[in-house]
Order: C-alpha cells, then structure tokens, then sequence
C-alpha cells in the first residue's frame, strides 16, 4: 500500500514540476503567445488521441468518428459559454458536453459495435458525419458559419490540468479490471466471452468513455480558439487524431503522449516554410511509419514502478 | 452422485447437415468423462452448443444450480461461463498479446466485479481486491508449475505451456464443470503423460466435472471414468472404458468394420 503511494506521489510531482517548468519559462520569455497556443493544442491533442487509443488500440475497435463527439464538446461548451461567460459556465459547457458525448457514443455503439474492423470504422465515421451534418442544419449552432467570438475561457493552465487529469482516469481505467476486460476483447472475442467477460458491455463502455474524454478535447478547443464551425469536425479530424494513435504505438498512452507532443513541435518549426510544410509533415509521417511500424513505441509504456523496480534490483546486485 | 447437466435429444443443423442429432447425455458430480469419435463426428459442435457458442436447432441443455436447475440454451456464453461452465479451445485461443498473469486475472473478472468509481480513482479497496487476486492467480498457477511465467507474454511460450495455461484460465473462473477441447493435441507422449496426471488431479483437487474431448486413446482410457462415443452427430455407445473397448460398434466406427 505504501509502495502505491510513492509511486503515485512521483507522478504527481512530474506533473506538478511541468506545471511549475512551463510557468517558469511563460515567465522569462521563452514561451511566447506562438509557443503557447502550440502546447494548448498538444494538450487538446492529448487528451483526444489518448480517449481514441483507448478504442482502438485497448478494446480493438476501429472507430473514425473521433472528431463527431470532438464537435458535439464544442458546440456544448460553446453554447453554455456564451450564454454564461464565466469559469463555471466553462466547467459546465465541459460536463454538458462530456453527456451528450456519452449519450451519443452509447446509442451509435450499441448497434454499431457489432461490427468489425473496416466495417465498424465506415459505420463510426457515418456517425461523425451524421452529427457533423445536424450541426451544420441546426439554428441555434449558427449553420455551416459556426460560432465565433466566443469567450476565452480556457487557458493553458486549464488544459494542462485536465491534460492530467484525463491522462490519470484514463490510464486507471486501463489498468483495472474493467480494464483488462476491454483488453481481452481485442485479444480474443470469442475466448474472452467464454471466460465470462461480457465483451459487447465493456466494447461499448471503451467506446462512450473514449466518445466522453472526446467531448472534452473539443470543448477546450472551442473556449480556447474561441472559434468553431462543423467543417473543423470533418473527417480530417478524425484522421488527424488517428495519426497521432498510429504514429505513438496502438496501445501505448506513452506513445500518445510523444507523438502528439512531436507533432505539435513539428508542425509548428514547418510553419515557416509556407507551402512546403505539408509537404514535409507527410514524409515526416512517412519516414516515421517507414523505420517504425509499429509506431515509436509499440505497446511500451513508461513506469515508475518499473523504474524504481529497475533501481532496487540493480542495488541489489552490486 | 445426481446429475449436474443433462443434455435432452439436442440437435444442431447446419442447413441441411445435423451436426449432431437426437444426443442425449449427463455429466454428474465430481466425474471424469471423454467424449470421443472419429474426425468429423460433431464432438467439437457439441461443446459449443453446451457453453453456448452455438445455438441449438432443438432440445435442451439444463444446469442443476444453487437455485435449482436452469435452463442454458439460448442464453449468452458469457453467462453460461458464470453459471460455471469453462472450457478450453481446440486451436488454443489465449489472449497472447497479454501476460501469463492477465490471462489469468481475466477469467476471475466476472466473479469480481468492480464499479467504475473504484476502477477510475483507485480507492484503497481496489488495491487491496488486486492484491488478493493477484495472489489467487499466482496460488493457481504455481499448482501448474507456472508462477515464475508470470510475467512472460503468452504468445511467447512453448506449445505445451500456452496449453497449460488454457486449462488454467478456464479454472480461474472457478468453474462446476470443466470442458477440455483436446487438450493433448500436438504434445509428444511425456507431455501426454504429464497432462494425464494433471487432468486427475484438478478433478480431483477442485471436486469438479470435467468433459474431454481427445483422440489419444492411451489418454482416455487412462482417466476417463465413463465415455460417450459420437459418430455422425449420434450417439454411438456409453459406458466405461473397459465397456467401449469391447464395443463391436465402436470398433467398427475406428477401424472402418470387417476387420
């Protein structure tokens, strides 16, 4: 119990010391406004890739409707913050949101789910694009003009902590028993249900949890950006977030974390290189996928426990 | 001894093909039963439609429980797994990508369920079911001499091992009766033996039924206490080793007849 402790009292202070590191270096200069709207939207990145990850590369259901309960977050947050400018306004637009998200992932995952591989993921984008087209329809999300000067709500350090706060929830729910459930049904469907697991319940509870941690990214986009309309919430979206899941390793929520923070950084040094800059970040993409197919890493993931378990035994033997 | 799970004139068509007709079978308490046949014979259909993979064309399949006997046909294998009923696959079918351990931890799952609250925020009271069941699934796996595998991905351990481990993760889910799907497929005659002795004791250690399907007769005529022998989706005979051996109809059916 107490080992428990320690371990959780060190990742707290890595998130703390990140915390105070990025104010330190807001404080001298090094981090300017540029800089800063980069590591927002790899917080955003974050947290939507790690809910996706947890879909496909824990449960073992490809979805490409990502960027469909991204969208419904926004909207949620948007609307509530505009009514209610304030931080608790923003707090509830954040809940409303995460709701509606799981509302919706529950009634397009049930019958969906049943599905497999490439059939699941043209059933998930149909659905993204479903909302995607409702909100496009609506009066009260403003049409295909979306909404803008919308109040800005969420800073940095709003995302940072529930960059963490996600990152945590999410992990402990890989790491429980609810969670090797969902594991073993991307393992072995049929082996897991005659185990006792019943798979069709926990598929469905990855995929709302996933459609709610989702609602939430979108909803820091919009208060942050302060600018949304349902063409942001395409496809492209999807595809976008899915490259980050790829690229860091189906599986590893370290990964995730890497790929979506190189991404970021990558996309922001190309900036400068005008038209060229896509042109880069695909070979980029290319040559990563190239010399690391399995992503940069694997299904590895980095442990203190393990670390401190590393150290001991290393003592030990001199 | 009273009758654990009875098996009524099931049926099981596959169009026009009855995979297995009119079977009617009991598996009673604490017993050791082969259910054996040639290639073909519909034994493998059999266990589907009797942990619930396959539904029944007709009859009926009935489990005595705590709260007398139940009904399984028609119901979900997850359920059935519950109700006590595990079994292992003929194609060994482990979650290979996971530990030795996780395979484990699994199957015990279902009779530990855990809330979403304990699961997300890790209250004390996960770390300490954790622990205990950690420490079950070690105690079960050191029965089988696997406990310093732990930690090794299933995919990664020899034939014999991840057979092994199949048998173990069906008995974590602390099952009544224990299905075994040709559990020395592939396994040379001293991992054959070593799997005859472990067969006996689980049956005897847990006090449980178990139901094998096998084609190495020294293996069967070794352990099993009773045999049912399926041909054609029909039963063929029962009866005790000694009984199927002296069979004219048995013999018959293995070695083609007239010999």
């Amino acid at each position: 119990m107490k080992r428990n402790l320690k371990y959780n009292l060190v990742w707290l202070l890595i998130a703390v010391v990140g915390w105070i590191l990025i104010n330190v270096l807001e404080g001298v200069g090094i981090i300017d406004q540029f800089a800063e709207t980069t590591l927002v939207l790899i917080g955003i990145n974050i947290i939507l890739a790690s809910g996706l990850n947890l879909i496909i590369g824990f449960s073992g259901q490809f979805s490409l409707g990502h960027a469909g309960f991204m969208a419904l977050g926004a909207y949620a947050a948007a609307l509530v913050t505009q009514a209610m400018p304030t931080e608790l306004g923003l707090a509830l637009g954040i809940i409303i949101g995460m709701i509606l998200a799981g509302v919706v992932a529950l009634i397009i995952g049930i019958p969906t789910l049943r599905l497999k591989g490439d059939y699941l993921a043209i059933a998930t984008m149909g659905a993204a694009e479903i909302i995607r087209i409702i909100l496009i329809n609506l009066k009260i999300t403003n049409g295909p003009a979306g909404l803008y000067g919308l109040p800005q709500l969420a800073s940095w350090s709003t995302v940072y902590v529930l960059v963490v706060v996600t990152t945590v929830l999410t992990v402990n729910f890989i790491h429980s028993r609810n969670g090797r459930a969902v594991m073993s049904v991307r393992e072995d469907e049929i082996a897991a249900e005659s185990m006792g697991i019943n798979t069709t319940k926990f598929k469905v509870a990855a995929f709302v949890f996933g459609g709610m941690t989702a609602a939430i990214g979108g909803a820091l986009h919009a208060t942050y950006i302060q600018t949304i309309a349902p063409n942001d919430f395409g496809i492209m979206e999807s595809i976008s977030i899915l490259i980050i899941v790829v690229m860091g390793g189906i599986g590893s929520m370290t990964g995730t974390f890497a790929a979506a923070i190189l991404l970021g950084v990558l996309d922001m040094v190309l900036q400068s290189f005008g038209a060229l800059r896509m042109v880069l970040y695909s070979l980029a993409l290319i040559l990563i996928m190239v010399f690391r197919p399995k992503g940069l890493f694997g299904t590895w993931e980095f442990s203190v426990k393990r670390l401190f378990n590393r150290k001991k035994r290393a003592k030990e033997e001199v | 001894m009273s009758v654990l799970l009875e098996v009524k004139d099931l049926t099981k068509n596959f169009g026009g093909l009855a995979a297995v007709s009119n079977v009617n079978m009991h598996l009673d308490d604490n017993e050791l039963i082969a259910l054996i046949g040639p290639n073909g014979a519909g034994k493998t259909t059999l266990f589907n439609l009797m942990t619930g993979q396959t539904v029944p064309s007709a009859g009926s399949i009935t489990l005595r429980t705590d709260s007398g006997v139940q009904v399984l046909n028609g119901r979900k294998p997850y359920k059935i797994a519950d109700m006590g009923l595990a079994r292992t696959f003929q194609n060994i079918r482990l979650f290979k990508e996971l530990s030795v351990l996780d395979n484990v931890l699994i199957s015990m799952t279902s009779k530990n369920k855990e809330g979403l609250v304990s699961s997300l925020f890790r209250l004390p009271a996960f770390y300490k079911t954790e622990a205990r069941l950690v420490k079950e699934a070690m105690d079960l796996l050191k029965i089988f001499h696997m406990q310093d595998l732990a930690d090794t991905t299933a995919n990664n351990m020899p034939y014999g091992a991840q057979r092994r481990l199949e048998i173990v993760r069906a008995l974590a889910t602390k099952p009544k009766i224990l299905f075994l799907d040709e559990p020395a497929a592939g396994m040379n005659p001293e991992e054959t033996a070593a799997l005859t002795a472990t067969i006996r004791q689980i049956q005897q250690d847990f006090g449980i039924t178990v139901l094998l399907i096998e084609h190495d007769m020294s293996l069967v005529m070794n352990v099993a206490e009773r045999i049912y022998v399926l041909q054609y989706g029909k039963l063929l005979a029962e009866g005790t080793p000694q009984e199927i051996q002296a069979n004219q109809a048995v013999i018959d059916a293995y070695l083609g007849g007239g010999v």
